[in-house]
């Protein structure tokens, strides 16, 4: 039954991962991501699925590989240095074309880097991560909320592609406790007969691998891969857009960020600044389209984009808005969460 | 077949007709035969899942008729792992060679070990890494030369070769640890009798199960496939000798 709950950003991730119809989690703990792992650790007697605390991320990402290619609903969780141990095997993952789900809940890098909360994995989400040519779909949510929602839709899309989704949240989005509605439990029924179940006669054997070792028929599987891309772009770009009806200075942000940003939105209103915020939901694909049109219209002179990062996602922004108007950049860095008011007084200042 | 003529041999079915990559007088091919023939005669090709390693038995499962997972290079075991525990009703393997499982993959060995694992590794020690064109092994015998130790392996610089049954066979949670070789008939035969116990051991629950097989590279050694087996009487089974290093007590397999 859906209910309403008061609850912390991991363990809101690790109970909708549940209700989500989980069978396999493959974890290790990393701050700030460790809850996650406690969580479904504690709640794992209630229910069906199997949980491993593995010897690193090294393993506990080629668990998920055997695992998800067994054709169960399998994730993993960790933080910035865990993801980038992680990807050799979506690397794997993304070529042998495996649903499965993947959170990173960001700590500012580079390095051992700090704990605190950054967007600095943006690059290294969305652009492939990994060797070789391929995207994850990933979500970025900015509320406890939205991570529940985005670990639904992760699991669906990650079926619906057969491709592996990831959720890029931060250290922020994961420690705090926000009320948050959880949605009714789904019985999960794979429908997988592509999965290693054990080859019956009426079938050939099914092999998972990502080794095609002459030329032609690798360059196939990209070109297959890259079909697999050009679908999701048209089908599941996500946005949300605020206060954009007559805008002429609008922030860009996403995540954490994008919630400062509402609030900065909000106070140069009030000073009478016709400014607004467009929020990519999916960060890859990106919402290129919706921002070329914006940056189409007359009375916008700019876009700003704000992240938790030395500029990351601004140069997909500038891709997007492709020269037709100026594009700017505020950040900070190394788990520093900027203010209101220093984004808005940075704004008046240098581009007002 | 003529008359008056009686088939004793022939190649199991589960072994796919397909001309093998492998080097003439190499063991995988042996191996692979063992592993598939009780497959068939158990009947059990609907219940095995396998996983292939990185090295030589890349491509195991363009031969062996059965569901094939292709692991990442050394995590074959992790992999396993996660079939295993998805369904616990199969029988899987992971096949590694020693580079794979002991080099690169060697904390997911020895945690898949620690673990209790209820799935069987079939280790191929052959001492050199094959498909890279023959270097340096983390089980090179001392003074063994390879394209990495040209002058041969130094065992003050470089160790000594890791002994992987006598390892895993100190932990707890491991059921069944044999080395076997397929050096002579006989021994292929004792080969395959590991392999139907840890297969019985797996299906019965009682832990990990670790067949290592003391293999061969005439490539490699540059040697003829007769060398190959000289070198491994005189030279590697002195070192790695055969038996069981663990086992669980007999009226718990039957």
């Amino acid at each position: 039954m859906a209910e309403t709950r008061f609850m912390k950003g991991n363990e809101a991730l690790g109970e909708a991962a549940i209700r989500a119809g989980l069978q396999g989690y493959f974890g290790y703990p990393i701050t700030p991501q460790s809850e996650v792992v406690e969580y479904l650790a504690l709640q794992e007697p209630n229910h069906n699925y199997v949980l491993i605390q593995a010897e690193s991320e090294l393993a506990a990402v080629n668990m998920v590989y055997g695992a998800a290619a067994a054709g169960a609903r399998v994730m993993t969780t960790t933080s910035s240095p865990g993801f980038s141990l992680m990807q050799e095997g979506i690397s794997y993952i993304a070529c042998s074309e495996l649903p499965c789900v993947f959170a990173n809940i960001v700590r500012g890098g580079p390095g051992l880097g700090t704990i605190q909360p950054s967007q600095s994995d943006y690059f290294q989400a969305t652009k492939g991560g990994g060797h070789g040519d391929y995207h994850l779909i990933v979500l970025g949510p900015n509320s406890v909320q939205e991570t529940v929602d985005h670990i639904y839709l992760a699991f669906e899309l990650a079926d619906k592609y057969r491709s592996p989704v990831m959720l890029l949240s931060d250290g922020a989005i994961g420690q705090m406790m926000e009320k948050v509605v959880l949605p009714d439990p789904i019985e999960y029924k794979p429908d997988k007969p592509w999965a290693t179940t054990g080859k019956t006669p009426d079938r050939e054997r099914n092999i998972i691998t990502s080794l095609f070792i002459q030329a032609e028929i690798m360059e196939q599987r990209n070109l297959k891969l890259q079909e697999k891309f050009k679908k999701i772009t048209e089908n599941e770009v996500r946005y949300e857009e605020y206060k954009l009806d007559d805008v002429e200075y609008i922030i860009v942000s996403f995540g954490l960020c994008s919630r400062i940003s509402k609030k900065v939105v909000d106070q140069a209103r009030e000073s009478g600044i016709k400014m607004g915020l467009f929020r990519p939901i999916t960060l890859w694909p990106f919402p290129t389209k919706p921002i070329e049109e914006l940056a189409s219209i007359n009375s916008v002179k700019c876009f700003i984009s704000v992240e938790m990062n030395a500029g990351q996602m601004v140069e997909d922004v500038k891709l997007s808005v492709n020269g037709k108007k100026p594009v700017y950049f505020y950040g900070r860095t190394g788990g520093i969460v900027p203010t209101p008011d220093e984004i808005i007084n940075h704004i008046k200042e240098n581009l007002l | 077949m003529k008359p008056g003529y009686e088939q004793i041999y022939k190649r199991p079915e589960t072994l796919l007709p397909k001309r093998m990559h492998y080097c003439p007088g190499c063991f995988h091919s042996t191996i692979h035969k063992i592993i598939m023939e009780i497959v068939e005669e158990w009947d059990i090709q609907d219940k095995v899942i396998g996983v292939c390693p990185v090295g030589c038995s890349v491509f195991a499962y363009d031969y062996l008729d059965i569901d094939m997972q292709e692991a990442a290079h050394g995590r074959a075991a992790a992999v396993a792992t996660g079939i295993k525990r998805m369904l616990p009703d199969k029988i899987v393997f992971s096949y590694q060679g020693d580079g794979d499982l002991a080099a690169i993959g060697t904390a997911e060995t020895i945690h898949a070990c620690n673990r209790g694992e209820n799935f069987t590794f079939i280790f191929i020690n052959n001492g050199i890494y094959g498909m890279t064109g023959g270097q340096m092994a983390p089980t090179t015998l001392e003074g063994q030369k390879t394209t990495t130790s040209p002058y041969g392996r130094e065992p003050a610089t470089t160790g000594m070769p890791i002994k992987m049954s006598e390892l895993v066979s100190q932990l707890i949670s491991v059921a069944y640890v044999e080395r076997v070789s397929c050096n002579t008939p006989a021994n292929t035969r004792k080969a395959k009798r590991a392999i139907e116990k840890a297969f019985k051991i797996q299906m019965k629950g009682l832990g990990t199960t670790f067949i290592e097989v003391v293999s061969n590279c005439p490539s490699n050694w540059k040697c003829t496939p007769e060398e190959s087996l000289e070198w491994i009487k005189e030279k590697a089974l002195p070192y790695f000798p055969l038996g069981v290093f663990k086992e669980p007590a007999k009226e718990e397999v039957e």
